[in-house]
């Protein structure tokens, strides 16, 4: 038995075997730790402690630099520093330290051993306990070792001391209840003079005061103290954080403090202390001009120095600045722009942050050019992240910066060629919104999307395939606004969209239907134009003139009929160059040209699709499979309608063309309903009808549901998406049709549902209203039908908001390239009340800390009557009492020491307490005394 | 306060690790594949902060190794290249003009030495004398200790036993 327990303990590897070991078999690493670990197993377990320990050291190593395993030996690791000898003490602790978590099982053993290291006679013994505390505390160990640390915060060894007070942090953390014990020592602490000690202390509460600051309120005065009297740049920077933290709670702090720490950010020579005074200024001390002033300064100061670190951290102060100086960074603005193009990615980032602070509508132009230059020469990642910060601050807010649509739906497709774009996912998300909400600027949308399909890089790029299945659904959905229908299909046709995923190619397939349909329904129409005009003119022999004019309506005609269609563009009847506004004159004939459907030209679309969908109606995937044969189908009723036609050239058969516009009719009416943005809150807008009878075992649902509010003095018709019109637009028209019966059957048919079963509908009357985001619109919009109310104020909604804020926003921009003037003004941008942005859930603050807090805001008022409530944001009555005080402070100074214990000034109730108070107090020392009173003068 | 502190060779080879908060062993992989594939890409001319997972890691290159500690959002970046060099200056002194080999045979002093400086996650003694004092006096507890176990008479003893 004894034989292998000496063989291990004489021939034991050391540390230094293994690590030569490993250095020198580069090739079998894992197999010569296997090895190792096995010896390491053998080892551990004997009862020598020296070859326990060097084992247990051994395997710590490896478990640190090599990431092995070593959970398993945490009871060799306890049996180890229960050894009395120290150097196995410390292998011991170290391999705790690195590898005790809280879950750990045997956790719970080292708790006596601990106590016994804390109690110890060696210092060093004492400082590993405490190490080894503050790395694994759990609440347990926490709870039960309290008292021994609270003994250690006041040793007479500043080592010992330094350390207590550095693990107090983790106590409170793990186990708020030892507030109780330790918080007036750690404050007591505050006033030692050794500066290690007072460095922890500050440390401990610069971490305390970042979770909880207003508990901390009453210790400003300390912390002031420090501020003013401190020459050590580590804890002047800890306390500075400090009063980042309690500043913004309490403006006469801020008030008080300030001038200090502007004292620091023109002496200091320590750039570490530079930035965290400016740090510290633009957080919060942003309504003290001087002091932003000197910070910007300073950061100026730091922009132009050679370091990338200081130039760093100047750019990361400016954006913290930005929100609220933006001047600081417009000063700035050439070093800025300057470092997009820096080396450093880090640099460039925050720089392209700041750009992007600076954008607003009278420079979103401007910018947006620059940086996609920028983009278009970067490497792929900045590229993307500058159009991602490109489309993610021009979709903030709905759009608000943004005035010309037609210029960012060019952008957008712009975006979308740069060769390293991978933001195809957002682009379509943007595409399909503003194509929604936005209604002017659909037929640039069209035109864009139009040229994107025909674009053949773009297929290839898998990241841009969400972006073609929008510009797919933009086009197909806002077909009546494109100028070439025939090429738009040819392009949603093109063999090479069986790159696409089926998911995308399916959109393709809908999309192509949808044009197919609308240039046969443009034909169709066109035809029966054609007949009517004929038969006015009863002369047949001018056809080629007339079939020209009738081209001309054609896409409005086709709408005509049904008079309620919301898709029906006003401009487009009004002003048909409207419509092509991008394309000039030159695209608007060609609209005319290419619009006016022959039936060989329809019969070759026709069998173009056909002869392009045909191989997909045997396609596995089912999407693709049942849209193919939907299309298919579709084709196959029209396709015998429009041959019989064409045989049948000059006889005219009535029956005939009812067929064909019957057919056209319905799916007209499949396709006539425009989407609009949906709020997520829409469901809970809901009402619930008076009749409606929840089951009763459902009743306790409520209880979860329950804090779903229902809020909707306004609620989101989802049918009828409303975009409100803007200034120039006669509704003349509407008021004619809106008293026109809806005429197709379809709708006749929906209306005749809803009259019988008038139950299951939403009450429209009622609830049917919309909301603009708009103020100076009326609140709620009564709509009865799918109109537009036909005397709606066209100014009021023309974005009076608009032009206020872009008359402040001129003022403040400092900018000097800016464009004076817009051309058009801003389209209307549909907005949703509230359901437009997912819902922030508020964070909940951690059990824990408010425990935390809390015992430490019993501790600091533990003084005071127990009734008393805290009332902070009393400020009134705070700034009363604190006069009060003042007077008695220069009155009364033996009162007033009794009325010193209670520190908090949040607490109106505290300072009342000085009255009935006194003579409860229990005598300090007379230094605290000294502190507190101090502070009665302070406030 | 300081997360964790990571010493990473030039290779990519781990020198030290030390977690001031929770990570699991397979947490502690994966930070120390992401940061060193980061931070050891990261040319010599540039800042010395890297921004990640919310949090920021000021590392500094001091001859092959780089030594990286990584702190909160709000910390102070310089303090803690301070702290960096504070620690280095340390080994240095201790060690006598550190190398890379130093650490790498005597990788438990250097968790020593670093205890001394840092105590949850927390600077705890900034004078470079003090720590090089505490540390001597511990070793030589240590080396005390290691003259009575390795005496052969008591490995004899221990092993009759």
């Amino acid at each position: 038995m004894a034989s292998p327990s000496l063989m291990d303990s004489l021939f034991q590897r050391s540390l230094d075997d293994i690590i030569k070991g490993l250095r020198h078999q580069q090739s079998t690493e894992s197999t010569f730790i296997s090895k190792v670990i096995e010896e390491i197993r053998r080892e551990i377990k004997t009862t020598d402690l020296q070859t326990k320990s060097t084992a247990l050291q051994k395997l710590t190593y490896l478990n640190s630099i090599h990431s092995i395993d070593m959970s398993w030996a945490s009871f060799h690791a306890i049996e180890c520093i229960s050894s009395p000898a120290f150097a196995h003490k410390k292998i011991g602790y170290l391999a705790i330290s690195q590898s005790f978590n809280e879950s750990t099982p045997v956790i719970l053993l080292i708790s006596n051993q601990l106590r016994k290291d804390l109690n110890s006679g060696n210092e060093f013994e004492v400082s590993l306990a405490l190490d080894c505390l503050s790395r694994i505390g759990t609440v347990d160990l926490c709870r039960d070792l309290t008292s021994e640390v609270f003994t250690l915060m006041s040793t007479s060894k500043v080592f010992v001391r330094k350390k207590a007070v550095g693990v107090v942090f983790r106590l409170f953390e793990k186990y708020p209840d030892a507030v109780r014990v330790c918080f007036k020592r750690l404050v007591e602490s505050l006033e030692s003079s050794d500066s290690q000690i007072l460095s922890a202390v500050v440390g401990v509460f610069c971490e305390l005061a970042s979770k909880d600051p207003r508990s901390y309120l009453p210790l400003a005065p300390e912390f002031y103290r420090i501020l003013v009297g401190s020459r050590n740049n580590w804890v002047l920077i800890k306390v500075l954080k400090i009063f980042a933290n309690l500043a913004p709670l309490e403006p006469r702090l801020a008030k008080r403090v300030v001038e200090p720490i502007c004292d620091h950010l023109r002496k200091t020579g320590a750039k570490s202390m530079v930035f965290e005074c400016i740090r510290t200024v633009a957080t919060s001390f942003t309504e003290y001009e001087s002091a932003v002033k000197l910070a910007a300064v300073k950061i100026r100061e730091f922009l132009l120095e050679d370091d990338p670190n200081l130039k760093y951290l100047g750019l990361h102060g400016l954006s913290i600045m930005a929100p609220k100086h933006l001047w600081a960074v417009l000063e700035n603005k050439d070093v800025v722009i300057q470092s997009l193009s820096d080396e450093d990615p880090n640099i460039k980032l925050e720089s392209l942050c700041l750009v992007m602070a600076m954008v607003s509508e009278s420079n979103v132009v401007e910018i947006c050019r620059v940086l996609v230059n920028y983009a278009l020469k970067s490497d792929l990642e900045f590229c993307n992240e500058i159009l991602g910060s490109i489309l993610s601050t021009c979709c903030q807010n709905v759009y608000e910066i943004i005035t010309d649509f037609d210029w960012y739906v060019s952008l957008l497709g712009e975006m979308s060629r740069i060769p390293h774009c991978q933001k195809g996912e957002e682009i379509e998300n943007q595409l399909i919104d503003i194509g929604m909400r936005v209604k002017d600027v659909r037929p640039e949308l069209v035109r864009v999307g139009h040229h994107l399909l025909i674009d053949p890089a773009l297929l290839g790029n898998p990241y841009l395939h969400r972006m073609l299945s929008a510009a797919a659904w933009v086009c197909g959905e806002y077909v009546e606004f494109s100028g070439n229908p025939v090429e738009l299909l040819e392009a949603l046709l093109q063999p090479r969209t069986s790159l696409l995923p089926s998911s995308i190619r399916t959109v393709y397939m809908q999309s192509a239907f949808k044009v197919l349909f609308f240039c046969v329904c443009t034909y169709i129409e066109q035809k029966e134009d054609m007949t009517l005009e004929v038969s006015d003119l009863t002369s047949k022999g001018e056809c080629s003139e007339s079939s020209d004019l009738a081209s001309a309506k054609a896409p409005v005609a086709c709408d005509q009929d049904e008079g309620f269609n919301p898709r029906n563009s006003s401009q487009s009847y009004e002003d048909p160059s409207v419509v092509n506004g991008g394309h000039g004159h030159v695209s608007t004939s060609a609209f005319m040209e290419e619009t006016s459907f022959t039936r060989e030209s329809i019969v070759k679309l026709v069998n173009l699709m056909e002869l392009s969908l045909c191989p997909l109606s045997g396609s596995y995937d089912v999407e693709i499979q049942e849209r193919a044969r939907n299309a298919l189908g579709f084709i196959e009723l029209v396709k015998r309608d429009i041959l019989s036609r064409l045989l049948r050239k000059e006889a005219n058969s009535e029956s005939e063309d009812v067929c064909a516009s019957t057919i056209v009719e319905w799916l007209h009416d499949a396709f006539y309903e425009d989407l609009g943005p949906v709020s997520i809150t829409a469901q809970e807008r809901v009402l619930i009808p008076d009749e409606l009878v929840l089951k009763e075992n459902l009743a306790d649902l409520e209880a979860i549901c329950g804090n779903v509010e229902l809020t909707s003095s306004c609620s989101f018709s989802l049918r009828s998406p409303y975009y409100g019109e803007s200034a120039g637009v006669s509704f003349s028209n509407h008021q004619v049709e809106e008293d026109s019966e809806p005429s197709t059957e379809a709708t006749s048919l929906l209306t005749e549902h809803r009259r019988r079963h008038e139950l299951y509908y939403l009450p429209s009357e009622k609830n049917e209203t919309i909301t603009t985001a708009n103020d100076y619109a009326p609140a709620t919009i009564t709509i009865a039908n799918d109109y537009p109310p036909a005397n709606y104020p066209s100014s009021g909604i023309n974005t009076n908001d608009d032009s206020q804020d872009l008359v402040t926003l001129t003022n403040q921009s400092l900018l000097p390239k800016r464009k004076p003037n817009y051309a058009k003004p801003r389209p209307v941008v549909v907005k949703l009340d509230e359901g437009d942005a997912a819902p922030v859930t508020a964070k909940k603050p951690e059990v824990k800390g408010d425990l935390l807090s809390g015992a430490i805001r019993d501790i600091l008022n533990e003084a005071k009557p127990a009734s008393s409530q805290s009332n902070p944001s009393d400020k009134s009555s705070i700034k009363k009492k604190g006069k009060e005080k003042l007077n008695v402070d220069l009155s009364d100074s033996k009162e007033d020491l009794a009325v010193r214990e209670q520190p908090n000034p949040e607490n109106p109730s505290s300072r009342r307490s000085k009255h009935r108070g006194h003579g409860k107090e229990k005598s300090k020392k007379s230094q605290r005394e000294e502190g507190w009173g101090w502070k009665g003068r302070w406030w | 306060m300081i997360q964790f502190v990571l010493l990473i060779s030039r290779q990519g080879k781990v020198r030290l690790t030390k977690w001031y908060s929770p990570y699991t062993q397979k947490e502690r992989s994966k930070v120390i594949r992401e940061l060193s594939g980061v931070i050891l890409t990261r040319g010599p001319k540039l800042c010395n902060f890297v921004e990640w997972r919310g949090l920021k890691v000021v590392y500094k290159r001091y001859a092959s190794l780089y030594f990286c500690m990584c702190i909160d959002q709000d910390d102070n970046e310089l303090e803690v290249l301070e702290i960096i060099h504070h620690f280095v200056e340390i080994l240095d002194r201790y060690f006598g003009s550190v190398c890379e080999l130093d650490l790498i045979f005597n990788f438990h002093k250097a968790y020593y030495v670093l205890d001394e400086i840092l105590i949850a996650g927390e600077l705890q003694e900034s004078s470079k004398k003090t720590v090089a004092r505490l540390i001597a006096a511990q070793d030589s507890l240590v080396e005390t200790a290691k003259e009575q176990a390795s005496s052969i008479s008591n490995i004899i003893a221990q092993a009759t036993k």
